[in-house]
């Protein structure tokens, strides 16, 4: 559902998805590049369980099979939880999030069209919370890693958790920029001195900033396109730029700054992928922007003073509950009417 | 109403866990598992017995202006019996179930009996009413904290020391051996997409039953 006018071109539901899949390309070349090739063996496994499950689940609810399946929105979901897991996660990680999105989060509400809950947010807030150790476990750029791992080894280590003889789990996982910088600050370390670890990169995470600039680059084709209007990543790209900003302008020894929040954790992909999700936001345009605000708000108050280490998830279910009431304080005037 | 009828409304027709959704405090707060589930259902079903089978035979005697007051000291007297009586014979379980005891005075489905049944029945019925919308509840507390334990912790009847002593430590089943724990069913979450289920798992056997007729499902629910 549209705001007026409803005018609108024959783009079917399928392009939509597709462009969104291909805009996640050069993210995903960057992961690959950045963290090797096990991020492939996940997308995969997401890819089959979600279209598994989606048509297990249309067949059960007498819907159509075909038209549904081949919409790609089933994908899209599967795609994006995956690239927000942990690269090395194990096997039936990928499977029982993706099963969560798909069957519960998105199918027992309806389908696509329905579901008031971004389904890979909901995946990734169950694992976030059943899991936390294996979830907060990432693997360490390979550039940083004290073992290198070939994608044999990634293969072999996502499928049964084995590693080669001599090398421990420590050597391939490293805290991710914003774990290491809520640790450090709680040991009352400065933030100048923290940030002159091995994990930080230019502006974001060592490595993980390569990936974000890449999801920019594919959300901005996403925009070029007309797939997505500018109002949610604006917002709340500006919104998390200006707290980050300001705290950091008032008290520089323990708040990160903009740069640092814009390309860390997951700012980049929500910004155009996740929170853009047209079925489970708002529809007006003056409500996108509260929305997408409140979710850079959000991210910011997690990630400096919640318990976990990234808030994109939280914040955008939190969000995602407030749509029907953004909703109906946002509507527009309607021509000849008065408010 | 017969025998029959009261037991088929709440035992299932009625069910007060799954159908009048009342009770929805202890369904949604001590049945993370299967012990926790079935004695806290259980010690609901003695106070809904025994609180139906007092207040009816004084039912003519209560004027109608204060009797909501009247049947709640009833009820709480009953509960702070069962309270003490839990405290002394399985103190360990009493610990697990603490606060979730004394709120059965809380509990809507115990006053709902009350007011819709015992108040204008016979002893005899009352007391089966009672009991029968009890292990109802009892029943749902127990499945629930059965799925919940499973998917949680791959374990059934965890707990059981807690109501019979040490020797009960091997009756616990392994259901999944070596198994991660599944945090979320274990979680409050867990518990609503848990009854959601169950909800939803008793409308489609009602909906087979009555052919493509779509069930009807009452949601006067509190607490």
């Amino acid at each position: 559902m549209s705001q007026s006018p409803y005018i609108s071109g024959s783009t079917s539901v399928s392009v939509i998805m597709l462009k969104v899949l291909l805009a996640l390309v050069p993210g995903i070349v960057a992961y690959v590049w950045v963290f090797g090739g096990g991020v492939l063996v996940s997308l995969t496994l997401a890819s089959i369980t979600a279209l598994v499950s989606e048509g297990v689940m249309l067949k059960l609810r007498n819907r159509p099979v075909r038209p549904f399946l081949m919409d790609g929105s089933a994908l899209v979901t599967a795609w994006l939880l995956a690239l927000a897991l942990p690269p090395l996660a194990p096997w039936w990680l990928v499977v029982v999030g993706t099963l969560f999105a798909i069957v519960i989060a998105k199918q027992l509400y309806g389908g696509l069209g329905y579901n008031p809950f971004n389904p890979a947010m909901v995946g990734y807030a169950v694992l976030l919370i059943s899991f936390p150790v294996i979830m907060t476990q990432w693997p360490a750029p390979l550039a940083l890693a004290h073992a290198q791992l070939g994608f044999a080894d990634q293969l072999h280590y996502i499928f049964s958790r084995g590693l080669p003889v001599d090398v421990q789990v420590d050597a391939i996982t490293s805290a991710t920029p914003l774990d290491y910088l809520k640790t450090q600050l709680k040991l009352q370390h400065a933030l100048a001195d923290i940030s002159q670890a091995p994990v930080f990169g230019v502006v974001g995470a060592k490595g993980g900033e390569l990936v974000t600039g890449a999801y920019l680059l594919g959300g901005l084709y996403l925009l070029q396109q007309r797939i997505v209007t500018w109002h949610i990543p604006v917002a709340f790209l500006a919104m998390l730029a200006l707290v980050a900003g300001a705290s950091s302008l008032l008290d520089p020894v323990h708040y990160a700054g903009a740069g640092f929040h814009l390309f860390s954790g997951a700012s980049m992909l929500c910004a155009f992928f996740i929170a853009t999700d047209p079925i489970s936001g708002p529809t007006t345009p003056k409500g996108k922007l509260l929305f997408a605000a409140g979710i850079g708000l959000l991210t910011w108050l997690i990630r400096t003073y919640g318990g976990y280490p990234d808030g994109v998830a939280f914040a955008v279910l939190f969000m995602n509950i407030c749509v029907p009431l953004i909703d109906a304080y946002t509507q527009p005037r309607v021509f000849g009417h008065k408010l | 109403m017969t025998n029959r009828e009261i037991i088929e409304n709440g035992l299932w027709k009625q069910n007060p866990g799954v159908v009048q959704l009342l009770g929805m405090c202890p369904t949604l707060a001590v049945t993370s598992t299967v012990v926790n589930g079935l004695s806290l259902g259980l010690a609901t079903a003695f106070v809904m017995a025994a609180s139906n089978a007092s207040i009816s035979p004084i039912r003519k005697y209560v004027p109608g202006e204060i009797r909501i007051p009247v049947f709640i000291l009833i009820i709480a007297a009953l509960v702070t019996v069962t309270d003490l009586v839990m405290h002394a014979y399985v103190h360990a379980l009493h610990a697990v179930l603490g606060i979730f005891i004394p709120l059965i005075v809380t509990n809507c489905i115990v006053l709902a009996r009350v007011e819709a049944f015992a108040a204008k029945n016979d002893i005899a019925p009352s007391a089966l009413d009672g009991l029968m919308m009890g292990l109802g509840l009892a029943m749902v507390l127990t499945v629930l904290g059965g799925m919940r334990e499973v998917i949680g912790k791959g374990t059934l009847l965890s707990g059981l020391d807690l109501a019979f002593g040490p020797a009960a430590k091997q009756f616990v089943i392994t259901v999944v051996p070596d198994y991660h724990g599944f945090l979320l069913a274990i979680l409050p979450p867990g518990a609503f997409i848990g009854l959601a289920l169950l909800i939803a798992g008793r409308n489609w056997v009602e909906s087979r039953k009555h052919g493509a007729s779509v069930a009807n499902v009452s949601v006067a629910s509190c607490h």
